[in-house]
């Protein structure tokens, strides 16, 4: 494999990783959430807001979560450490995508038509504003 | 009601402190050397200065009200709409930093507004 190859085989491998990990850890924080149960109806004194803290900190669930965004941050990081910024942000863009796909297939969550239409024009959104020079100020 | 002050704190707060690190480590200057110890350094610079800490205590914030919002919520609702981000990023950069933000960067905030005006309206 030439070394130009081998780089692009390394920059969509992590993409992969990022387009899965990002939206996978978001998918895992609402489903650990969902398993505590509606904060805002528990909480009335300081006391149970302590309470849901500790049960946040013992969730498995949601420390996977936290895991997964880890690894979406740290591919995120290396991709950035040799492609362009430009190249590399449209994929952060598909993340809006793909948690509700993976939302609608893992949780059985129902996406309506005009919700996956605003989706698809935020993703479009998050495109048009990676196209931009990513520094517009001088170094001081 | 509990939605707009969580979605606020998200959108706000998640931004704010972006904006506050990213303002740490413009005072820091340009990471050029990636070695562990010279990275090491940096972390150490990072952690002496004042808007880093801000910056962290904000993130911290936003990221525990993404946690509450999703204990009721669907996520194929909560994450689109922090989209917003983009748009608090761009005035606060503009304002804040002293950005300039062009008119292609804010047809893309315009799309991301857009988008999000639909997943609400969609909502149910």
């Amino acid at each position: 494999m030439t070394p130009h190859k081998r780089l692009h085989l390394k920059t969509y491998l992590l993409i992969l990783v990022m387009i899965i990990a990002g939206p996978l850890g978001n998918l895992m924080l609402a489903k650990g959430m969902k398993n505590i149960g509606k904060v805002t109806a528990k909480i009335s004194s300081p006391g149970d807001l302590f309470h849901v803290f500790v049960r946040i900190l013992l969730s498995g669930t949601i420390w996977l979560g936290i895991a997964s965004l880890l690894t979406f941050f740290v591919a995120y990081m290396l991709v950035l450490s040799w492609a362009d910024y430009s190249y590399v942000q449209p994929a952060s863009a598909m993340a809006y995508a793909v948690v509700a796909l993976l939302a609608t297939l893992l949780l059985g969550e129902v996406v309506s038509p005009v919700r996956w239409a605003g989706i698809a024009v935020i993703c479009l959104g998050v495109f048009v504003v990676g196209h931009t020079n990513p520094r517009t100020t001088e170094n001081p | 009601m509990f939605e707009v002050l969580f979605f606020s704190l998200i959108v706000v707060a998640g931004t704010g402190g972006e904006l506050c690190v990213s303002r740490a480590m413009k005072e820091i200057g340009e990471v050029h050397d990636f070695r562990p110890s010279a990275l090491i350094k940096v972390l150490l610079r990072a952690l002496r200065a004042k808007w880093m800490w801000i910056g962290v205590g904000l993130m911290t914030l936003a990221f525990f009200s993404l946690l509450a919002i999703l204990s009721f919520e669907n996520v194929s609702f909560v994450v689109p709409v922090t989209a917003l981000g983009y748009v608090a990023g761009a005035l606060g950069g503009r304002f804040f930093l002293g950005e300039q933000v062009n008119g292609r960067r804010w047809a893309g905030i315009f799309l991301v507004c857009v988008g999000v005006t639909l997943v609400v309206i969609g909502k149910g």
